[in-house]
């Protein structure tokens, strides 16, 4: 009894994201069972794939499920969020491509030199939002509604109005599949960012540092932790996640445009943390909630298509959607809830019969 | 219902997960009488108050009022003042920049219209009637804390209440304004009104009560005329244990001396909150600051942990210079520090009590040296266990335990990093009287085991009971420095006060 306690608590923050996602699935077994159906097919440039909408859904949710690892890490220690996320992946788009052009052409070590340099830059803009938010202790949503205003300018003048095409093998491998393997490569990206985290989680004491700043920043510090640099760690793996994000959203069209890269992804990315149960207030994350967060929000995007709802209407029906989990999650109907499920546990509570009365 | 009754409660119980915290409770209130809740943090206390108030449903157990047939079902505080229960709480919950009249009638007319004009009218009354210095249409904000708590009451008492709560009404007020809020309480309690009188301070319990219900461990342990109950007797209650612990206090005093070497020293340490001083303790020392709030005792020992900037000055550990200009390097050093707000610095809320515990050494080891998992559960358990913290687990957040059993885990905290020089600042404040009692304990088996400590504490008693040095404090200067035969209640007060230097 008491272990069942134990893990239905640690399950918690993921019960309702879970529910959701469980309920889409039931959802559209019940709508056309065929929305599951995967099959092999060969593409365009003659690989095998897998194909079917559970594919599509998480190969294209992966710059989203990636952003929102990150976009926890920073809501967790600073109580707020970046909304220049998609913004500075233009920029981080732009550099990529800049060096590449730089280095005369598509080869394996222009890709990895592009990344590498694009990975710093991007590391170096969300620095600058780490400063404004952990030493001049600007309100993140301020601090970084600045980027988010100019980065595309500053892409722009990266890399001029022209939307460069990236024609080669290496730039669809990043963006869609690797020949020989059948499952799309930016799933591979959120996996290996997702190990990178745990890793890094696993082996440091990050966590736990993360979580007591975003709880408690001066007892934080009166423990010995340096809550600017726990924050400014926060934001540089933040910046890590924008420049994985942006090479796959480069590599998926084969061009970069930065008027449309990572467009309105920071509004979703920060969706996709509430939904998977953490607290827009900072202190305590599950990273694996904003990544089920990302499916989710995927999946519902895919099954208003699948059902022929019309464009326009889609983003209606999805704010209605995303209306019910939110109130689902929040803490007046998670404890009415809580004390629900109590009551019937223990429908009569000794020290005499309960009367049926108002309640 | 018995004549001159006016609240029965029976048989209440409550439980949170892991937790019982009220077990078959009965309380019985009668018109007109002072009935004083006593218990120690944790008892029950404020459990029974929010039961009684709709805050909280109980598990088991019935509510009766007088003037309700049958059994009363209260699922809210608004449910529970429409029936005449009201509650003044600690904090005063009015708002302080809208008018006494304003803050009376706010939110409790049903009128669609409102006159003001009638308002203020009726406020005076009530106020005049009840004695209270405010004017109707003064700032809320601008009476002094009393008044407005006075206010809070008079609100209360004229939305037609049988049964008024007050909730630790006193801890803000000076002596002056207790006075008169007993007069009021004295006052009602002639109009007939039945007041639960919670708090602390059990001089004012004799001073104003007729009653006392005291429970312990979520259970009722009684309830006993004022006069029946001699104070000593309702400490032992309350503690459930004989008061020999106290002799036994004196015993590890006799033992108690310190060792020669001198571990912490610091010559001309100042920060941005306190000017510069000179301090040493040896090894095995218990020293303590004293001196009235604001007088710097604080501020020195948080410039010796680091915890404000640190300005100037030398500082030696076991004879060796060293830097400590942050909490940090003062915890690489072998200090520790247990702040005196125990909410605001000292817990982080939302962690468990198992990360609340290790969070100290963890940062002591380093970011790249995390406490495995098995050995961090362990400590836990080793720390519950030593200093009888009571939580349902070690995945507890800290935030739902009592006040002293989250004191308790952020002495576990430090204790666990085996600091050289402890310094407690207020460690037993708000904190119920046994647990006041282990802390102190520990406090000088510490010390018998080589551990220097620095004690604070507001309550000079204590600190006699627990220090062999005092520094005395005054207007943020170190103004002497009591020891031995020195160390008497009215010596301290004296150096405190300044009067014969």
């Amino acid at each position: 009894m008491k272990k069942k306690n134990k893990a239905a608590g640690g399950l918690g923050q993921l019960l309702i994201p879970l529910v959701a996602l469980g309920i889409l699935i039931v959802f559209n077994l019940f709508r056309d069972i065929g929305f599951f159906s995967i099959v092999m097919r060969v593409n365009n440039s003659g690989n095998i794939v897998l194909t079917g909408n559970l594919v599509s859904i998480i190969d294209s949710a992966s710059e989203l499920a990636i952003i929102a690892m990150g976009m926890t890490l920073v809501t967790a220690a600073c109580g707020g969020q970046d909304i220049s996320v998609g913004a500075v992946g233009a920029i981080s788009g732009a550099v990529f491509v800049k060096v590449l052009q730089g280095m005369g052409g598509i080869t394996p070590t222009s890709v990895i030199v592009g990344f590498l340099l694009c990975c710093l830059a991007t590391i170096l803009f969300k620095l600058f939002n780490g400063t404004l938010v952990a030493v001049f202790r600007i309100q993140p949503m301020i601090a970084t509604l600045i980027l988010y205003s100019c980065a595309r300018s500053i892409a722009y003048w990266i890399n001029g109005d022209a939307t460069p095409q990236l024609n080669s093998p290496i730039i669809s491998s990043i963006g869609m599949t690797i020949p020989g393997i059948p499952i799309p490569t930016p799933i591979f990206a959120v996996i290996l960012v997702g190990l990178l985290l745990f890793l890094i989680f696993r082996f440091t004491s990050l966590g736990i540092y993360t979580q007591s700043v975003g709880i408690n920043e001066g007892a934080a510090r009166l423990n010995g932790i340096n809550p600017t640099k726990i924050k400014l760690i926060s934001f540089i793996l933040l910046g890590v996640c924008v420049s994985v994000a942006a090479l796959i959203g480069v590599c998926r069209l084969g061009q970069l445009n930065h008027k449309t890269l990572l467009v309105d992804i920071e509004m979703d990315a920060i969706l996709a943390v509430a939904i998977g149960g953490n607290s827009l207030g900072g202190g305590r994350f599950k990273i694996i909630g904003s990544v089920l967060g990302a499916y989710i929000i995927q999946m519902l995007t895919t099954t208003l298509y699948a059902m022929n709802v019309a464009p326009v209407n889609v983003k209606a029906y999805k704010a209605i959607v995303i209306i019910i989990i939110v109130v689902a999650g929040s803490p007046v109907v998670k404890s009415f809830l809580t004390n629900l499920w109590r009551r019937l546990r223990a429908p009569s509570a000794p020290g005499g019969p309960r009367k049926e009365g108002v309640s | 219902m018995e004549d001159g009754i006016v609240l029965t409660m029976r048989g209440i119980c409550k439980d949170f997960p892991g937790v019982k915290a009220l077990n078959h409770v009965d309380f019985t209130l009668r018109k007109g009488e002072i009935h004083a809740l006593m218990g120690e943090n944790g008892a029950g206390k404020s459990t029974l108050i929010k039961v009684l108030t709709g805050v909280y449903e109980k598990d088991a157990g019935s509510i009766e009022i007088e003037g309700c047939p049958g059994e009363a079902h209260i699922h809210s505080p608004q449910q529970a003042q429409n029936i005449g229960i009201s509650t003044v709480y600690q904090e005063i919950t009015l708002c302080p920049n809208l008018t006494v009249a304003e803050n009376m009638f706010i939110g409790r007319t049903s009128d669609r219209l409102v006159h003001w004009k009638d308002y203020e009218k009726r406020a005076t009354e009530i106020l005049d009637n009840l004695g209270i210095p405010a004017r109707a249409k003064q700032e809320l904000s601008r009476c002094s804390l009393a008044v407005q708590q006075m206010v809070a009451i008079a609100r209360a008492v004229d939305m037609n209440c049988k049964v008024l709560i007050l909730d630790e009404p006193t801890s803000s007020l000076d002596d002056k304004e207790v006075a008169m809020l007993f007069q009021l309480m004295r006052d009602l309690r002639d109009r007939g009104v039945g007041i639960i009188f919670v708090t602390h301070f059990l001089e004012q319990v004799y001073e104003v009560s007729d009653r006392i219900t005291v429970l312990r461990n979520g259970e009722l342990v009684g309830e006993y005329a004022v006069k029946d109950l001699p104070q000593v007797e309702l400490v032992a209650k309350m503690i459930g244990k004989s008061l020999d612990d106290l002799a036994e206090l004196e015993q590890f005093q006799k033992g108690k001396r310190a060792q020669d070497e001198v571990v912490y020293e610091a010559e001309k340490l100042s920060s941005s909150e306190c000017r510069p001083f000179d301090f040493s303790i040896r090894k095995g020392e218990v020293n303590g600051f004293t001196g009235l709030l604001g007088s710097g005792r604080s501020e020195s020992v948080r410039a010796i942990f680091g915890a404000d900037q640190v300005t100037g000055g030398k500082v030696k550990i076991n004879g060796k210079a060293v830097r400590i200009t942050n909490p940090h390097e003062a915890m690489k050093n072998g200090v520790g520090y247990l702040p005196e707000d125990r909410k605001r610095d000292g817990i982080i809320a939302d962690l468990s009590v198992r990360e609340n515990i290790i969070l100290a050494l963890q940062t002591i080891r380093g970011m790249n040296h995390p406490i495995p998992r098995a050995k961090a559960e362990a400590f836990a358990d080793e720390y519950i266990k030593a200093l009888d913290i009571k939580t349902a687990s070690q995945d507890t957040p800290i935030k739902s335990l009592s006040g002293g059993n989250q004191q308790k885990v952020i002495l576990a905290r430090w204790l666990l990093t085996h600091p050289q020089y402890l310094i407690l600042d207020e460690p037993t404040r708000g904190i119920d009287v046994g647990t006041k009692l282990e802390i102190q304990k520990l406090v000088l088996k510490l010390a018998e085991e080589g551990m220097s400590i620095t004690f604070i504490s507001s309550e000079i008693e204590e600190m006699l009971r627990t220090c062999s040095r005092l520094i005395v404090m005054r207007d943020r200067n170190i103004v002497g420095e009591l020891t031995g035969d020195e160390l008497t209640q009215v010596q301290v007060m004296k150096t405190i006060a300044g009067g014969e230097e």
